[in-house]
């Protein structure tokens, strides 16, 4: 059997291999570093899932209508009706490979995090990606010793490989040796956000460049929303980046508060009184940035009211992290806090099933634009990646495998367009425009003038050529949604407009980036 | 703060390696040894203390908050991570070298397969579903942060690349089935433990001082030890 070929091996890219792995069809999961080092394990607060262990009468239903308001309706809702009526079985297989979740006396405890009515998300303290990350590493490696999964864990995507429109295979680069090889077969992309488009602004890896999500848009893979980034609003910076102060401070009870003539004003508790601290991440990213243009200053998270207790058993990482970076002990004193770039809801189009509009070509994780909307909700990430990375390989298991041998790769001396990297000098101006253009509050003029300046760039290789047309689709899908929804606020038109809940669609034809609204499905269960 | 850079650089495997010294300066009291190598990558005009051109310094980073283990090289003498090396703490002189226990592929990057070799001959995986209670659940948890980042054995005076005993990047995530499998499947992972990770082992917990993510490593052998080795399960 013709190997499955895997991009990224963060969670997504790893629950697709053993996903592969346990049906017996070999895979290569291909990534520029280890799974140690992916992105997945900085994932701090936990995954969701309708467990009811809480006694709330919680349901995968009501997971389903949180997940869908919390996009604001722009998910496709067959495929967030799976995802939510699968995360029970992914966390209870979590616990079975041996994730030791917070527990209670009987069973896991769940916690509250943003958007949500209900406890819903199970967590081990804050380092939940971490320790996921652990036990599905394990779980890959029974499969690497039977020969199943063979990893190449120092080699970088290049292009795919195409005929007729269709995807053949993929073209990798091994870092250490310099030499390239194509792997003819089907592909699954996992390769994660597109942080380097925003470098020292995000809040996760340097690793995931965008290169990836780039170089498959310039070869025709449609991307969704583009435009839909989500700001979290507690980031602090650090040196080279900025750093997650997890939602979970919050859902264990921290307040966010703004001095108002001189007193400390709990203005999401006002403003938003039903959900307040815990609204959902776009909501309160941009309560934070008016009450600071109308107040000036800085917004402080305070979890100083925090019992001993929480801080011990369930944040006592996190207290750690801040005591070490910021040199403040959170448990006595608030902390400033400032909304930061942490998640791509747009990326690579696909429908429920995982296929990309290229034949051949599937995709899951963060890269994709899979369910969630115009803002994601905290805790749905790793369940999507989880979620997804089995998904798109039970839809590889039904249509994607191909009878050929499988080869060893051969890496040879092979030239190739995309060898050389985009220069810092061209890197820092694109990012630079697009945060011009794709702020927390945007307008039209501000994205006419960053599409402007776009285009007055001159990108000097094929790489560099690649990033402007994803740069281009992100400002273009903003400029065209003439509405507010989810992450993407237009104060020139503050409201939302019916007839825009669509998916924006942008695809790279002859040259151009075009952009288009698609239509959502009905529910059909 | 002004501080020289002494870089130990080679280009590729097989060539000769140097070092060059490279000044740099920053008014960031937090900026760290990845801060200094990301913004001389980040400016191609960079040039050394001579005036020669700098070009591209190879070294993995990542997460750059000490949470993914890429960045481990050895600063100062001691293996450590360069995203948690404050520059104000290195003096105004700091040796940067790669780690020495592994091949070098080009400047700072060296290549630590034989990790991951090591966890496969230990055939680390839960061949049953895991059963965590109580007081395993805690060492589960401590023993699943390991970052395979490398620097235990790097200052391990018993661990070498390719020998018998697989020091403590290995016993730490050992701990974590041996805590959570059930007594009845664990009869192969006691018998590798004894071989791979017990008796090579001379206790001087010189890992323990050096490791980024500060687990608790003598807790998990005196946990380990005691599953393995005697057989007995603390509650
Ligand atoms: C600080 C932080 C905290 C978070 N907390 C939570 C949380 O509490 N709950 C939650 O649900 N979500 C959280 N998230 C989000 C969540 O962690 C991620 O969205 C999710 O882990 C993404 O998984 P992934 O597998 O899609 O991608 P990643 O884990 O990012 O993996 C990407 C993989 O692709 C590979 N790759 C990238 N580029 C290339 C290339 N050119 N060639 C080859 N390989 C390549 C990388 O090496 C890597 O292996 C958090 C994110 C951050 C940054
Ligand atoms: S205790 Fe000493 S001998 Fe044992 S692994 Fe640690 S450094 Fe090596
Ligand atoms: S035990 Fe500590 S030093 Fe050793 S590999 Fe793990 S994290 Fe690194
Ligand atoms: S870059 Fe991740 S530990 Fe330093």
């Amino acid at each position: 059997m013709q190997r499955i070929h895997i991009i990224g091996a963060g969670l997504a890219g790893l629950s697709a291999a053993v996903t592969l792995g346990a049906a017996g069809i070999p895979c290569h999961l291909i990534s520029l570093q280890p799974s140690e080092r992916a992105q997945s394990v900085l994932a701090e607060g936990g995954i969701n899932a309708a467990l009811d262990t809480m006694g709330e009468g919680d349901t995968p239903e009501q997971h389903f209508q949180d997940t869908m308001r919390g996009g604001v309706y722009l998910a496709d809702p067959n495929a967030v009706a799976n995802l939510t009526g699968g995360a029970p079985e992914i966390v209870r297989r979590l616990e079975s490979l041996g994730v030791p979740f917070n527990r209670g006396e009987h069973d896991l405890i769940l916690r509250n995090f943003g958007g949500q009515k209900r406890k819903r998300t199970a967590y081990v303290k804050s380092s939940t990606g971490k320790i996921i990350m652990t036990a599905l590493i394990d779980e890959a490696r029974k499969y690497e010793a039977a020969g199943l999964i063979r990893r190449l864990p120092h080699h970088a995507f290049l292009r795919l490989m195409k005929e007729n429109g269709q995807c053949t295979g993929v073209r990798i680069r091994d870092c250490y040796s310099g030499m390239t090889a194509d792997l003819p077969g089907t592909v699954l992309l996992c390769s994660g956000g597109m942080n380097g488009l925003f470098p020292g602004m995000t809040t996760g890896t340097t690793q995931n460049s965008g290169d990836v999500t780039a170089a498959v848009f310039a070869q025709g893979a449609a991307l969704g929303n583009p435009e839909m980034l989500q700001y979290h609003p507690t980031t602090v910076g650090i040196p080279g980046k900025r750093m997650l102060v997890t939602e979970a401070a919050r859902g264990e009870g921290g307040r966010l508060y703004i001095l108002r003539g001189g007193e400390k004003w709990y203005f999401m508790e006002e403003l938003h009184p039903e959900l307040g601290n815990l609204s959902p991440r776009d909501v309160v990213a941009r309560t934070m940035y008016f009450v600071r243009r109308e107040h000036g200053g800085s917004v402080y998270l305070d979890m100083t009211a925090l019992p001993e207790d929480t801080w011990q058993k369930k944040l006592s990482d996190l207290r750690e992290e801040i005591e070490h970076y910021l040199a403040i002990d959170p448990k006595t004193e608030p902390i400033p806090v400032q909304e930061g770039i942490h998640y791509f809801m747009g990326g690579l189009d696909t429908d429920a099933e995982h296929r990309t509009n290229l034949p051949g070509l599937y995709a899951a994780g963060e890269c994709t634009c899979q369910y969630h909307g115009a803002n994601r909700l905290g805790g749905n990430s790793m369940l999507g990646a989880l979620y997804g990375g089995r998904r798109a390989a039970q839809t590889i298991l039904r249509e994607g495998l191909q009878e050929a041998p499988d080869q060893q790769p051969e890496f040879r001396e092979m030239p190739d367009a995309l060898d050389a990297p985009a220069s810092p000098g061209f890197i820092r101006p694109v990012s630079d425009i697009l945060l011009s253009g794709l702020g927390i509050v945007r307008n039209e003029q501000a994205l006419d003038a960053a599409l402007g300046a776009l285009a007055r760039l001159h990108p000097e290789n094929a790489r560099e050529e690649n990033r402007l047309a994803l740069a281009q689709a992100m400002l273009l899908g903003a400029r065209e949604r003439r509405e507010s929804r989810g992450a993407h606020y237009r104060e020139d038109y503050p409201q939302q407009d019916d007839s825009l809940r669509k998916t924006t669609i942008a695809v790279f034809a002859d040259g151009q980036v075009h952009v288009t609204f698609r239509p959502l499905p009905e529910r059909r269960m | 703060m002004r501080i020289l850079l002494e870089i130990l650089r080679r280009e590729h495997a097989g060539a000769k390696p140097y070092v060059q010294c490279i000044p740099y300066e920053t008014d960031d009291a937090a900026a760290t040894v990845a801060t200094a190598l990301r913004q001389i990558n980040a400016d191609p005009g960079t040039v050394d203390a001579d005036g020669a051109p700098v070009g591209e310094i190879r070294w993995e980073c990542s997460c750059l908050q000490k949470k993914c283990g890429a960045c481990a090289m050895v600063i100062g003498g001691v293996p450590r991570l360069a995203c948690d090396a404050r520059l104000s703490e290195c003096g105004e002189r700091v040796r940067i070298e790669p780690l020495r226990k592994f091949p070098v592929i080009a400047d700072l990057i060296v290549d630590r397969s034989i990790l991951f070799e090591n966890l496969k001959t230990m055939q680390l995986w839960m061949q049953e579903a895991a059963a965590a209670e109580g007081r395993a659940v805690d060492t589960a948890y401590e023993a699943s942060r390991c970052l395979q980042c490398g620097c235990c054995l790097e200052i391990c005076p018993n661990w070498y690349a390719g020998g018998v005993f697989f020091g403590t990047a290995a016993i730490v995530p050992t701990s974590r089935l041996l805590t959570t499998l059930p007594d009845a499947v664990q009869k192969e992972l006691r018998r590798a433990y004894r071989k791979h990770l017990y008796g090579g082992c001379g206790k001087s917990l010189a890992c323990r001082k050096v490791c980024p993510a500060g687990i608790d490593i003598d807790g998990l052998l005196v946990n380990s030890n005691a599953i393995a080795v005697w057989r007995r399960r603390r509650k």
